[in-house]
């Protein structure tokens, strides 16, 4: 009889830190004690605190162990699983109060603000376990739509529900369903992106590594509403963990006949097929993402035909994000009205950010529309390392722009961010402290969009590779007043003829960041200085004599032997051969090394 | 998957494998005292044994645990129930057998079985 479930978290980011090493050794204790069959460890999806990874909770008692590392194994299983006593030392200290009393994860500040509905499975089932998806009301809302709805009832609920899509740009889920729906009968597809291709943005390869199986009836779901018995994932072969898991759901689903023919006894087919992206980061966009499941190379087409009309081999499809999806089995069961109580007027439901840059509590958060930025960074991520200043959050990725401090109150839903210039993309969260130079990061993500650019038109093609070079010219100093209107001219210049969004909002990051940041472009041209020192042409390190002790720990380190100076005699760096790496200034222990 | 009712019978059944991950504040806790003369003294069956019967009665507001030594080790093995609200009930000198009977008697019908609590034993 099993009295105790370890569940290990078995998400990318705690893979990655080593918790499958962890599960091995764990099930060889566990053996070793005598205790199997007494205890069951679980491999679960994330857990969403990243940062404090590998991450494991032990059952019944609900104990929350964090940054496990494999050596702590064997004191696990004496002390707590054979002994009952707690291994203090390795127990979540926000789940510890100061009388040494446990309290629920729940409370603690990371989740209390939290409301997971995409995630709700995350970190709480085996993902590879069907039974265990269904036991958490799994494939209820694909029976209760294939029993008891009309199809436009369900299209109907979805639009009550104010479901807007969660890949980027806003447009009305149900209104989606809806105009697929009204299309004459016959075939019909619906399609899931899964190419989550923002730097820094995972909250769909939670939900596939986390909970597969809601993907699966919520694409069923969609299927049953639009009239379409066929279903495509186009996943990125970059997330292996995501894929395998998936098709493991996907079989599973299959074996029990929750996919397939006359499921559940009425009648309605439907089945699914994953496709691999190779990476690509503008098969992100819609037309290119159904060119590339056809066979074809990922490039996008022209809209009007929408693909709801005319879609994927030409018919119409559905085409929607994960965590779109992830939502749809959570509102058929609890009504539109539910999801419609949570967020904001004209944003609903909760959604889902990659929280990671600056910040202390890196992971993955849900919280319902209209949570300020505020709590989000100070009271759920826990703020900046080091005491640094917070200087602007960067939502939507390479599409998306700024926030800046200023606007630190702002509730975040798809409207507010869209007025302050940034964009809800698929949730990444980068937050920027005083040390990031905000040329730097617009040159950051515009090199991605010049690396990305498909090349099919021109203004995305070339236009992003000269918006890249003014950029490197600002940033080395060569640029003149005159720059920063060609910049912005050719900014808009792109943003209007680019074929897809890709193009569409590529110069967004340089907008946004020339609208809130413009003095510090201004001094990379005029004073030609980095405030931040972040940019290497324009800042130089240099060893303050009178705080140099002359330990020479500094001339060691030097890669190009460019620091000179005799022991016990204050040093001094040769800015000509200085490569500013900042290796000495990582190791004087006094502070005598700066940036200036 | 023919049925609603099929999936309803997998749900259920799976449930009943998932229990012992629910939080409930208001549950019942039982606690086995499993430290080194716990264990000795044959705390182990008694601690299976209150999870089997907890899991055939299907007793979901119970969590049954374990704890450290709390220091009667002439007493091991040591069961604690600490129900919400109410002061804490330790039996001493248990057994498998004497387990099935505070289980049915005290969990399940609220009455404390005084014969093998640390006041009377240890008289």
């Amino acid at each position: 009889m099993i009295r105790s479930h370890i569940l290990v978290c078995g998400g990318t980011g705690c893979t990655s830190s080593g918790s499958e090493e962890i599960i091995t050794s764990l099930e060889q204790n566990i053996t070793n004690a005598g205790l199997d069959g007494e205890i069951k460890v679980i491999r679960t999806g994330c857990f969403g605190l990243c940062a404090l990874g590998p991450i494991m909770i032990v059952y019944p008692e609900g104990t929350f162990y964090s940054m496990v590392q494999v050596e702590d194994v064997p004191e696990i299983v004496e002390e707590h699983l054979l002994k009952g006593r707690v291994v203090t030392r390795l127990v979540y200290d926000e789940t510890v109060t100061q009388d040494a009393e446990v309290t629920s994860l729940d409370e603690t500040s990371f989740y209390k603000k939290q409301k997971r509905v995409a995630l709700r499975n995350c970190g709480v089932i085996d993902p590879e376990n069907i039974n265990e998806y269904i036991a958490m009301d799994g494939y209820q809302a694909l029976g209760k739509v294939l029993t008891e709805m009309t199809p436009e009832e369900v299209v109907q609920t979805i639009k009550d529900s104010g479901l807007r899509g969660r890949g980027g740009g806003g447009f009305p889920t149900g209104l989606k369903w809806g105009f697929a729906a009204a299309q004459p009968k016959g075939q019909k597809y619906v399609c899931c992106n899964a190419d989550e291709g923002d730097p820094g943005a995972f909250m769909d390869r939670s939900v596939l590594e986390g909970d597969p199986h809601a993907l699966i009836e919520a694409m069923a779901i969609a299927g049953y509403a639009i009239g379409a018995n066929t279903g495509y994932v186009y996943v990125r072969a970059e997330y292996p963990i995501a894929v395998h898991r998936l098709q493991i759901a996907v079989d599973q689903a299959r074996s029990m006949g929750l996919l397939g023919k006359d499921i559940f006894g009425t009648g309605f087919d439907f089945d699914m097929e994953l496709r691999l992206g190779a990476g690509a980061f503008v098969c992100g966009e819609e037309t290119a993402l159904l060119t590339s499941i056809e066979g074809k190379r990922g490039e996008p087409q022209p809209r009007p035909p929408f693909p709801a009309v005319k879609g994927l081999f030409g018919k119409p499809t559905v085409l929607n994000n994960v965590e779109t999806y992830a939502n749809i089995p959570r509102i058929i069961l609890r009504g539109a009205d539910w999801f419609a109580a949570m967020g904001t007027e004209k944003s609903k439901g909760t959604k889902v950010f990659a929280l990671g840059g600056k910040i202390n509590n890196v992971g993955l958060v849900e919280v319902p529309m209209g949570t300020t930025l505020r709590e989000i960074i100070e009271e759920i991520g826990g703020g900046i390392p080091g005491g640094k200043k917070f200087k602007a959050a960067q939502t939507g990725g390479p599409s998306g722009g700024c926030i800046p401090a200023s606007h630190i109150d702002v509730e975040i839903d798809y409207d507010n961010l869209i007025a302050l210039g940034s964009m809800m993309g698929s949730g990444g969260m980068i937050v920027m402290d005083e040390d990031n130079c905000m040329v730097d990061i617009a040159k950051f993500f515009l090199e991605f969009t010049v690396d990305e650019s498909c090349g099919k038109c021109t203004p995305c093609r070339i236009g992003t590779k000269r918006l890249y070079e003014m950029l490197d010219k600002v940033t080395k100093g060569q640029a003149v007043m005159k720059d920063l209107e060609k910049i912005e001219d050719l900014c808009y210049h792109i943003k209007e003829n680019s074929l897809c969004g890709l193009g569409q909002t590529a110069p967004n990051p340089v907008l946004s960041t020339l609208r809130y940041f413009r003095h510090e472009y201004e001094a990379h041209i005029k004073e030609k200085r980095c405030p931040s020192h972040v940019c290497k042409d324009l800042m130089s390190i240099v060893i303050v004599p009178e705080k140099c002790k002359g330990c020479t720990l500094c001339a060691r380190v030097c890669p190009t032997d460019c620091i000179a100076g005799t022991v016990k005699q204050p040093h001094v760096i040769d800015q000509d051969k200085c490569v500013k790496c900042g290796a000495c200034i990582e190791k004087c222990k006094f502070g005598a090394i700066v940036k200036q | 998957m023919k049925s609603l009712e099929e999936l309803k019978a997998i749900r259920e059944k799976a449930k009943e494998n998932m229990g012992v991950r629910e939080e409930q504040s208001d549950s019942i806790r039982v606690v086995v005292g499993m430290a080194t003369c716990g264990i000795a003294a044959g705390a182990r069956p008694v601690l299976n044994t209150l999870v089997e019967e907890v899991a055939k009665e299907k007793l979901q507001n119970v969590i049954v645990g374990q704890t450290g030594c709390i220091g009667v080790c002439q007493f091991e093995p040591v069961v604690e129930v600490m129900e919400p609200g109410k002061s804490k009930i330790t039996y001493v000198r248990m057994t498998p057998e004497k387990a099935i009977k505070v289980v049915h008697k005290h969990l399940m019908g609220g009455e404390v079985v005084s014969a093998y609590t640390i006041g009377e034993v240890g008289k």
